[in-house]
């Protein structure tokens, strides 16, 4: 893992003592809302509903089980006893006080966290894939990049003032898992003819009002070039990004009302002043930042394949979560664990202080002291011994921790809707519940195999219902909550925006227009393996429509 | 027509509504109501008063029917900040889901 440096120290410290400073100001009253409102945003600090809201960042989803113990002492000793990890992978607490909040900052500086750069016009938490330096199928771990971009982006003078937010996504495995497709931009590792590694680039995805797919504008940049391209990026949009509204301020409006063609050749005359300055990056650098995540030492421990048949036999339920929840490794003794937080009718992405320190034991028990969060809002362990997965599922189950659902139908994003979102239109998490209990029983959903449903309160997208293959947007209608159904939307390597269905339902009709859905495409698929998506895409809209709303409104 | 003032308390962000002595409280069942133009001035001014003077955050005035259980607000973004999240959270969610399984 990434360890801070002096520089990295000293720059938290001093910024959790200026916002105190700054926090004492304002509880004194020597400084207005207004003034202190883009401060406490700079920190992470949003008031929502209820109180306030602390976003604090987890650099490309990667954690330490020290650090996940100290998020689980901020829940207890400063909130309500939980968290809720989001699609941002990052931590969300809803009930912190103003007055604490510098003491917050300053036990999470303690453990090398930080809200810095969670809110705001400026580059945010760049993510990736949470299998990283794991997954069988990986051609780099892509976070030494995520960090090189994290370092470059911190604080940066240029790029703090943004017309918009932005979002950048990495992925080292030729299936996506990180979504890159819908960020501002999207990279993907890969090798040229000569084996060498560098960057599929991709510009202007994004969700909120307008989803929109990102547009490739490079099919191979050197690793050498990371910087320079991506700062030639950000400069054509700081200078052309629209400032006079901020609904078409985001780098995919420019990308549309620019075109590909002409925005690219912007770029590469930025690029031509940029490529051999000192932002180049030399192999060196590369290798030092790499060495940070090495893998652990993972020894042979062949004795698991053995176990694990066995185990599976005796027990149901584990080996469906083996199935699931449990990936291939680089290392063939090894998986990759996806520790759910999505148990049926619980609250998607949310965890209670004794999860959260029970999570870090086992990682040091079992998970060579790594942890992730996932954007589906779910914790993984990227490495732990196949001879080891019957004990640390034991200790999960017993825990509410072993759902096996991992990108099944009851495996639901969800935003916090306005259960907590100032924002909201509607709620999602009562959403999410319901259908989570319909469609709770294990056969049921193994069935049905892999289907995303995702659940956003308002247009803004946050719950990703533009890429869910079901899609569930809460609008209000005449002060009620309406729900919208899309269809076919996707966030991997085939990245689509979902489809509206046609009139929205009310709250207690969704589960079922959900339930009618479903079982279509039971109805309507071509043999047992054909996924959700793969027969929508087949057959298109209108079986499904004709469905749900009778053959008038579907023709 | 009946409206009471709203906001959240600067130090710790809670959701509160001024009260008929002109005290921020935590409970919307003891919110003063305005049921004329003038009490509605009133209170805007009362929370601009309150930003002004660092008390409170977010001031709104919103709409409220009577009812004979108390003060229900009209709109549910207002219901919620008043009863608190709709579904059950932290620990309690928890017990929820053990017994839906059970
Ligand atoms: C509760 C306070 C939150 C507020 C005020 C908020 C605000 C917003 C806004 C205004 C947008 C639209 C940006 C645009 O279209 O330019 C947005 C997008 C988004 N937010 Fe949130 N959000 C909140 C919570 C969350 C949470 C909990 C998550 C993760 C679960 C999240 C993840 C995202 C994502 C993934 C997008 C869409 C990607 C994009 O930027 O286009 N947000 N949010
Ligand atoms: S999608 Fe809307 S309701 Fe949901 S968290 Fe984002 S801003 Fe809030």
């Amino acid at each position: 893992m990434y360890r801070y440096d002096e520089f990295d120290h000293a720059f938290v410290k001093e910024r959790v003592a200026q916002f105190r400073d700054q926090v004492e100001r304002r509880v004194n009253g020597d400084i207005t809302e207004a003034a202190f409102k883009p401060l406490r945003l700079m920190n992470g600090l949003y008031l929502q509903l209820h109180a306030y809201m602390l976003r604090i960042a987890v650099p490309y989803g990667t954690m330490s089980p020290v650090q996940m113990r100290k998020l689980a002492h901020i829940a207890r000793t400063y909130d309500r006893g939980y968290g809720h990890f989001t699609t941002r992978q990052n931590i969300q607490f809803n009930w912190p006080k103003l007055s604490d909040i510098p003491d917050i900052l300053e036990e999470l500086a303690s453990v090398e966290m930080h809200a810095i750069q969670t809110s705001g016009n400026c580059i945010r938490n760049v993510t990736t894939d949470q299998f990283a330096g794991a997954a069988a199928d990986e051609i780099a771990d892509p976070r030494p990049y995520a960090e090189i971009l994290r370092q470059w982006s911190s604080v940066h003078p240029e790029f703090s003032f943004l017309p918009r937010k932005f979002k950048i996504a990495v992925t080292g495995a030729p299936h996506d898992r990180a979504a890159i497709q819908v960020h501002d931009i999207g990279l993907q590792l890969v090798k040229n003819e000569d084996d060498e590694i560098g960057f599929k680039v991709y510009i202007g995805g994004g969700q909120g009002r307008t989803p929109m797919i990102a547009k490739k504008v490079r099919d191979f940049l050197p690793e050498e070039d990371l910087l320079t391209y991506v700062t030639a990026i950000m400069r054509v949009y700081n200078l052309h990004g629209r400032r006079d509204n901020k609904y078409k301020a985001r780098i995919k409006i420019l990308v549309h009302e620019t075109g590909l063609e002409e925005l690219k050749s912007q770029i590469e005359a930025e690029w031509q002043h940029l490529k051999d300055t000192d932002l180049k990056l030399p192999d060196a650098d590369i290798e030092a930042i790499t060495k940070y995540f090495e893998k652990p030492n993972l020894p042979d421990r062949a004795e698991g394949w053995g176990q694990l048949a066995q185990w599976k036999k005796a027990d149901a339920a584990f080996a469906t979560w083996i199935q699931k929840n449990v990936g291939p490794h680089q290392h063939p003794d090894y998986g990759t664990v996806t520790i759910s937080l999505k148990p049926i009718g619980g609250v998607p992405g949310d965890a209670t202080d004794a999860q959260m320190d029970l999570v870090a034991d086992l990682a040091e028990e079992f998970g060579h002291n790594e942890i992730r969060v996932t954007h589906e809002q779910n914790l993984v362990f990227p490495h732990v011994a196949l001879a080891d997965l019957e004990p640390l599922y034991r200790v999960l189950a017993a825990n509410g921790l072993a759902t096996g659902n991992a990108g099944l139908v009851t495996d639901i994003i969800a935003c916090p809707g306005l259960d907590y979102c100032a924002l909201a239109n509607a709620r999602s998490i009562p959403v999410a519940q319901e259908i989570s209990n319909r469609f709770g029983d294990a056969e049921r959903q193994k069935t049905i195999g892999e289907l995303k449903i995702k659940i956003s309160g308002c247009i803004n997208a946050c719950g990703h219902h533009h890429v869910g293959h079901i899609g569930i947007l809460g609008v209000e209608k005449k002060g009620a909550e309406l729900y919208q159904i899309t269809l076919g939307g996707s966030a991997d390597e085939n990245t689509s925006v979902g489809q509206i269905m046609g009139p929205g339902f009310e709250p207690d009709a969704i589960t079922d227009a959900i339930e009618k859905v479903v079982d279509t495409y039971l109805e309507l698929r071509s043999t047992d393996d054909e996924t959700f998506i793969e027969t929508y895409r087949r057959l298109g809209m209108k079986p499904f429509k004709t469905a749900l709303y009778g053959e008038k409104t579907a023709a | 027509m009946s409206k009471v003032l709203t906001a959240n308390k600067l130090i710790d962000g809670n959701s509160v509504w001024l009260n008929a002595q002109g005290e921020w409280v935590e409970t919307i069942a003891d919110a003063f109501i305005a049921r004329h133009d003038e009490a509605v001035a009133a209170l805007e001014e009362t929370g601009e008063q309150a930003v002004s003077d660092n008390l409170v955050v977010d001031v709104a005035v919103i709409d409220v029917k009577e009812t004979e259980q108390g003060i229900w607000p009209i709109r549910l973004r207002e219901r919620i900040r008043s009863h608190g999240p709709s579904v059950a959270y932290g620990y309690e969610a928890l017990v929820q889901e053990r017994t839906q399984a059970a």
